[in-house]
């Protein structure tokens, strides 16, 4: 068990990585005020545009290419994410409405594009992130081996994210300005935040990480960008949710889906597991998730105004 | 006597036109002609009665799933899984077809039912724990739509293999298929099938119960202001379960005719995306049934079309999936396209 422990925990953190950095993405939006369901084209996104850079730089610039993939990511899900703020903020959409569109323009428009790069709209990188094991710390007993071996810098890199984002959202000014737009945007606003500037900022976050989101699963899990993330945006979407709009919240609630998914996958090989039938360990996270939606309705911390179209002088 | 058009429709042939200007935008970007492009898209899918009749058997799975999420957003809510009660019900349907050997008038009823009752059943969950618990049916419809994905994953080669692949079922025999000789002959063996006419049915009907029962002034109530609609004594939970009953079995509906009319099988691995492009008919429709129905049939022609002109040109297929997402963003942001209305009917007062 042990063993099948320590085989089973690289993997699993490496599938939960590109949900945590997504899911922490749509949790800005979301604090912030602004649904945003366009979460999985976003991924797609990010997962073209590094596709895009780090299969153009890598023979120029073997070392450094991924590092540019992941920061082109970040940028275009950030630009591509104003066409949802632009709808949601300015323009009072329906913002489940405009994030299914983000979503289909997405898919859509990246496979066209790479369709005229390549031809057959697949875009192999030669390499990603190599698995490596952290000096010192992977001597640890127990954890060392659970947590310091066989991982991705990108793995660290996101940690890093999250701590920094629970900092900003509940130690800073902006953090709180951020949550009381996402509560009650009129009192924000009479307060003297600009609510508009940071729904704008918001969603623009959300875009980068969630870009992130799909460059580190190109780099990491991937390796080649095929027009779609098979629903992990969404599943970033019920990770949120499921963690209750909290940082450490999303860090359980992506790592059960990470955990989860591994554990199906593998289950063919473990004898312990093969006796479970797949149909059941495939289908188990969701299922949790619908209970567990169930049993937090009750005390559901959703922010207040979420989804909720913010004007100006409505009272 | 004027005849009065519905903003409605203004604003959804404005997003059409909008959305054709940016799929011409990129056709020349990517060094192509855009009115050769047109003209081979709108000629692969309206070129001979062979076409026409494979646009129509493409649209009708569409117009189901259109008015599923049409349906449902009457009534304040966003279906966003009738992927996966199409699938399920088309499950249910194929499994029928597989299984049974009855005379065919018995058969395609029994098929059709059960891909109502498939499909109800897929979205009575999500409308339940929206009614008792009021979790969001966004994200309880898609984890459904998952749910539903591995469901016939497994289900289908334990139960219904093919003879071949191990990914997709038995095809179905011909007794048990929507598809009919003389309709086939008509349209010069294209996919056409039942499957239009039951839409068309579908279309009617739903546009009654919405427009003209009390049941569907009760969901609209509902849609509009729940608190409001409890408050004069309706029975909004109910409602709530009964609309996403009701948009499921449309939506198993679409399956029954996506699989065992335009296809003759069931796939493994494929969430189907005709329940997201649902949304976008029901949006170009304006969530009027008949709007559904047009919308869905010019998307058709888009999905029908694009195979033949990526033949014609090197313009990739996706461009019809662009174009048709572009056209949602535009009908999302239909305020901007009120406010040019606005300003445009303004000048042209000021003028006179």
């Amino acid at each position: 068990m042990w063993v099948l422990l320590t085989q089973i925990f690289p993997y699993a953190i490496a599938f939960t990585i590109p949900l945590l950095i997504t899911s922490l993405g749509g949790l800005f939006s979301e604090r912030s005020g602004v649904v945003n369901i366009g979460l999985e084209g976003l991924m797609v996104v990010g997962m073209f545009a590094s596709a895009v850079t780090i299969s153009t730089l890598q023979p120029v610039l073997p070392e450094g290419a991924i590092w540019i993939g992941l920061l082109s990511a970040m940028v275009f899900g950030a630009l591509f994410s104003l066409l949802h703020a632009f709808a949601s903020i300015n323009l009072n959409a329906d913002q489940v409405i405009s994030g299914t569109a983000i979503n289909m323009i997405a898919g859509a428009l990246t496979v066209f594009i790479a369709r005229n790069m390549t031809g057959s709209g697949n875009i192999r990188i030669t390499s990603g992130f190599s698995r490596m094991n952290i000096p010192i710390l992977h001597n640890i007993p127990i954890i060392g081996k659970l947590f310091f071996t066989q991982t991705y810098i990108s793995t660290w890199l996101v940690l890093l994210i999250l701590l920094v984002s629970w900092t900003v959202i509940y130690k800073t000014a902006f953090g709180l300005r951020l949550r009381s737009c996402g509560e009650h945007p009129h009192a924000a606003d009479a307060a003297g935040v600009n609510v508009y500037l940071i729904r704008y900022m918001s969603v623009m976050i959300s875009g980068a990480f969630a870009g992130l989101g799909g460059a580190v699963l190109l780099v990491t899990i991937a390796g080649e960008f095929s027009g779609s993330v098979a629903g992990l945006g969404f599943l970033s979407l019920a990770a949120l949710i499921f963690g209750q709009w909290k940082p450490l919240g999303i860090l359980g609630a992506t790592f059960f889906f990470g955990f989860s998914a591994t554990l199906a996958n593998v289950s063919q090989v473990v004898p312990a597991l093969a006796s479970i039938p797949g149909i059941i360990l495939k289908t188990f996270p969701y299922v949790v998730t619908l209970i567990a939606l169930v049993v937090f309705s009750k005390s559901s911390s959703a922010p207040r105004a979420i989804g909720e179209p913010f004007e100006h002088g409505k009272r | 006597m004027k005849i009065k058009i519905n903003k409605q429709i203004y604003i959804g042939l404005i997003s059409v036109l909008l959305g054709l200007i940016a799929g011409a935008i990129l056709m020349a970007f990517t060094g192509n002609n855009p009115f050769l492009g047109y003209s081979y898209l709108f000629r692969g899918g309206l070129m001979n009665i062979e076409r026409i009749g494979n646009t129509l058997a493409t649209a009708t799975p569409l117009i189901f799933t259109g008015l599923s999420v049409a349906f449902a957003f009457k009534t304040g809510l966003f279906n966003i899984g009738a992927s996966g009660q199409m699938l399920f019900g088309g499950l249910c349907a194929t499994a029928i077809a597989l299984t049974f050997n009855m005379p065919r008038v018995l058969l395609l009823p029994t098929m059709i039912f059960a891909a109502m009752l498939g499909g109800g059943l897929w979205a009575f969950i999500p409308g339940l724990l929206k009614a008792r618990f009021n979790v969001h049916e966004v994200v309880s419809t898609i984890m459904m739509n998952w749910i539903s994905y591995w469901t016939i994953y497994y289900t289908v080669p334990a139960f219904f293999k093919g003879e071949f692949l191990e990914t997709e079922s038995r095809t179905i025999p011909k007794i048990a298929s929507l598809k009919a000789d003389w309709l086939t002959d008509l349209f010069n063996g294209s996919f056409i099938n039942y499957g239009l006419f039951l839409a068309i049915i579908a279309v009617v009907v739903i546009a009654v119960i919405l427009n003209k029962t009390v049941l569907g002034f009760e969901l609209k109530a509902a849609g509009y202001n729940r608190f409001g609609a409890e408050y004069a004594g309706m029975k909004v939970n109910r409602n709530i379960i009964l609309s996403m009953v009701i948009a499921g079995a449309l939506a198993g509906l679409g399956g029954a005719t996506f699989y065992l009319g335009y296809a003759s099988n069931i796939q493994i691995g494929v969430l189907p995306t005709l329940g997201f492009d649902g949304i976008a008919a029901a949006l170009l429709g304006g969530l009027n049934p008949y709007g559904v129905m047009a919308a869905s049939i010019f998307f058709g022609i888009f999905h029908s079309g694009k195979g033949f002109m990526n033949a014609m040109t090197s313009i990739p297929p996706e461009i019809g999936d662009t174009i048709i997402a572009t056209i949602i963003y535009f009908a999302a942001t239909s305020v901007l396209i009120e406010r040019a209305m606005n300003i445009v009917r303004k000048k042209v007062k000021g003028e006179n």
